[in-house]
């Protein structure tokens, strides 16, 4: 599949802080791509190297297999970091005017991105009349205008309410369904497993999971037992059980990892067999989020 | 360089505060005209600016170059807000990532300098020449077209001093600071220009602070006043010999040039090795 960008042994330095450490990425046409990492851990920082706004102290990255220079790569990438950086003395349309001055593009695809966004209605506005969730749309308006070949979008429903959470959402869905390449950082782990199909996950500048969401969610899952009498009899016997991996206790709940697909019926039923009478039995898949924790633990 | 400039004229155009300040300053540079009308009244001593020969070619490209180039801090406001302005607004990072390199930033708003000072010299041509065929006696050609080189050196001058205000405004960031940076950068100028005064002989002292930046721009238009016929009038009755050279001097163009290709090569390293 063709390469979109290269990211080769990046670092960055900020005086004493290694920022970004190491960091190998490959980032292939058509994925949905999510960073993972919590605050402070070289997202940004990442993303803005390769947008050519921070300067890298190591490492390469290269655009489009390295066929033409950032800031021409860039004219064929859409991107919102942050905080929508708009002239607040402009309005909407004079905003985009100029981003396709820039991209050198027409102005044709003005009106179209701005019914995307839902803002056409107040497109004469200056921009410094707009609340955050309207300055937010109106950056992925803007970063559409080019139809890109990659959209990066670093955290953008960060400090909206949950209406704006959920517009933004929407369109992000809408854009990816259409087959756009999107590069996502976040640390709201369900908007990545609801949008992304590939994760990476960050901490401290090192990369610590690259790979499919779906691989990171499925593993066999998890049981959560209680009995109320005979504990420390099941603890013992139930790392001999049939695709049990181990057994922990925790707040009082016994926690049993799987490595074999069992039902929680057939584990009750083999319970019972054994003289066990349960209290509680849950049967659990772990989501991002818990994978996420035990990774950047 | 059309893009970069019409990009930067995108810019400035939809900005009230700066058209206001770019529509007040031509508006005062037409003002010369009103000097016509001045008279000056003092006992004795009573002329009419208009009849002092001022408006005189080829005088007049000297005099209205020296009074135009003071008007030029209402365009170093504008230079200045508009790279300020887009370090607080974050719009000089919005840029580089829709794809403006930071070469082209820095050269877009050199060009605007360029632009501003071109359409500043134009202007004052304009209204020069306008003045000069109303009020001149001699209006033949070849003196109509006699000094125009104080013209070349009210662009040098604006150029110099506005890619020092270039610079500024990117160094510092803020609008305000970088206004007062200028300014205690003059003041500098002055007292360091005063302390090798005292060490050093009038000439070397001279030579010395036609390098500083201010300085250098400063004096590419000589002052033109003791060439008015009233001035000299007065002069010779106290006695004083005006034996002053009018020129403008090779020195301080090329000073100035030099000075302006630092400043804006200066800018442009900022930018490269900042992390935005």
């Amino acid at each position: 599949m063709e390469n979109i960008l290269t990211i080769t042994n990046l670092n960055k330095k900020f005086g004493t802080v290694h920022a970004v450490n190491n960091l190998s990425l490959n980032i292939k046409k058509g994925n949905v791509y999510g960073i993972l990492g919590p605050n402070g851990s070289g997202k940004s920082t990442t993303l803005g190297i390769i947008l050519n706004v921070v300067n890298k102290t190591s490492g390469d990255f290269t655009w489009f297999d390295g066929s033409i220079s950032t800031h021409e790569a860039l004219k064929k990438v859409g991107a919102i970091i942050e905080r929508p950086n708009f002239y607040p003395y402009m309005t909407a349309v004079q905003n985009l005017e100029l981003v396709c001055k820039i991209k050198n593009i027409s102005t044709s695809k003005i009106d179209e991105k701005l019914k995307t966004v839902n803002l056409y209605e107040r497109r004469n506005s200056s921009f410094q009349t707009y609340s955050l969730g309207m300055k937010q749309r109106l950056a992925i308006a803007s970063a559409l205008l080019n139809d890109p070949e990659i959209l990066i979008l670093d955290e953008p429903t960060n400090g909206l309410d949950p209406q704006g959470i959920h517009e933004i959402r929407e369109i992000i869905k809408r854009i990816a369904s259409e087959g756009t390449t999107i590069l996502f950082a976040s640390h709201l782990l369900d908007e990545v497993e609801k949008i992304c199909n590939y994760v990476i996950v960050i901490r401290n500048g090192i990369k610590l999971y690259d790979g499919r969401v779906d691989e990171i969610t499925t593993s066999h899952g998890l049981l959560e037992l209680k009995v109320n009498a005979k504990e420390q009899e099941l603890l013992e016997q139930l790392p001999s059980f049939y695709g049990i991996e181990s057994v922990k206790i925790e707040d009082g709940v016994i926690i049993a990892i799987l490595n074999q697909d069992v039902s929680a019926s057939e584990f009750n039923q083999l319970l019972i067999e054994k003289g066990f009478a349960l209290s509680h039995l849950v049967k659990r898949k772990p989501n991002l989020e818990q994978q996420f924790l035990t990774l950047t633990k | 360089m059309i893009r970069l400039l019409s990009i930067e004229f995108f810019k400035l155009r939809h900005n009230r505060a700066s058209k206001v300040l770019v529509i007040f300053y031509f508006g005062l540079l037409s003002c010369i005209a009103l000097i016509s009308a001045i008279e000056v009244n003092l006992g004795p001593i009573n002329f009419k600016l208009a009849e002092q020969g001022l408006f005189e070619f080829p005088l007049i490209w000297h005099f209205n170059t020296y009074f135009a180039a003071i008007l030029k801090f209402f365009l170093l406001l504008v230079i200045v807000s508009m790279v300020a302005n887009e370090y607080s607004n974050k719009t000089l990072k919005q840029n580089l990532i829709d794809g403006l390199s930071k070469k082209e930033y820095v050269l877009s708003k050199f060009y605007m300098v360029v632009a501003m000072s071109l359409a500043s010299t134009i202007f004052v041509f304009i209204v020069s020449l306008i003045l000069g065929l109303i009020y001149s006696t001699d209006k033949s050609v070849s003196m109509i077209f006699t000094d125009l080189e104080y013209l070349v050196a009210f662009f040098i001058k604006l150029i110099s001093f506005f890619s020092m205000g270039l610079f500024m405004g990117i160094w510092i960031k803020r609008s305000a600071f970088a206004i007062g940076a200028l300014f205690i950068l003059y003041i500098i100028e002055g007292f360091v220009g005063l302390f090798i005064s005292f060490s050093l002989d009038r000439e070397t002292t001279a030579f010395i602070k036609s390098t500083f930046p201010f300085n250098s721009s400063e004096s590419l238009i000589p002052n033109p006043i003791p060439r008015l016929e009233g001035v000299q009038e007065i002069s010779n009755q106290l006695g004083g010999v005006y034996a002053q050279s009018y020129d403008v001097p090779i020195f301080n163009v090329i000073v100035s040039l030099v000075w302006s290709a630092l400043f804006i090569y200066g800018a442009y390293a900022l930018i490269k090795r900042r992390d935005l």
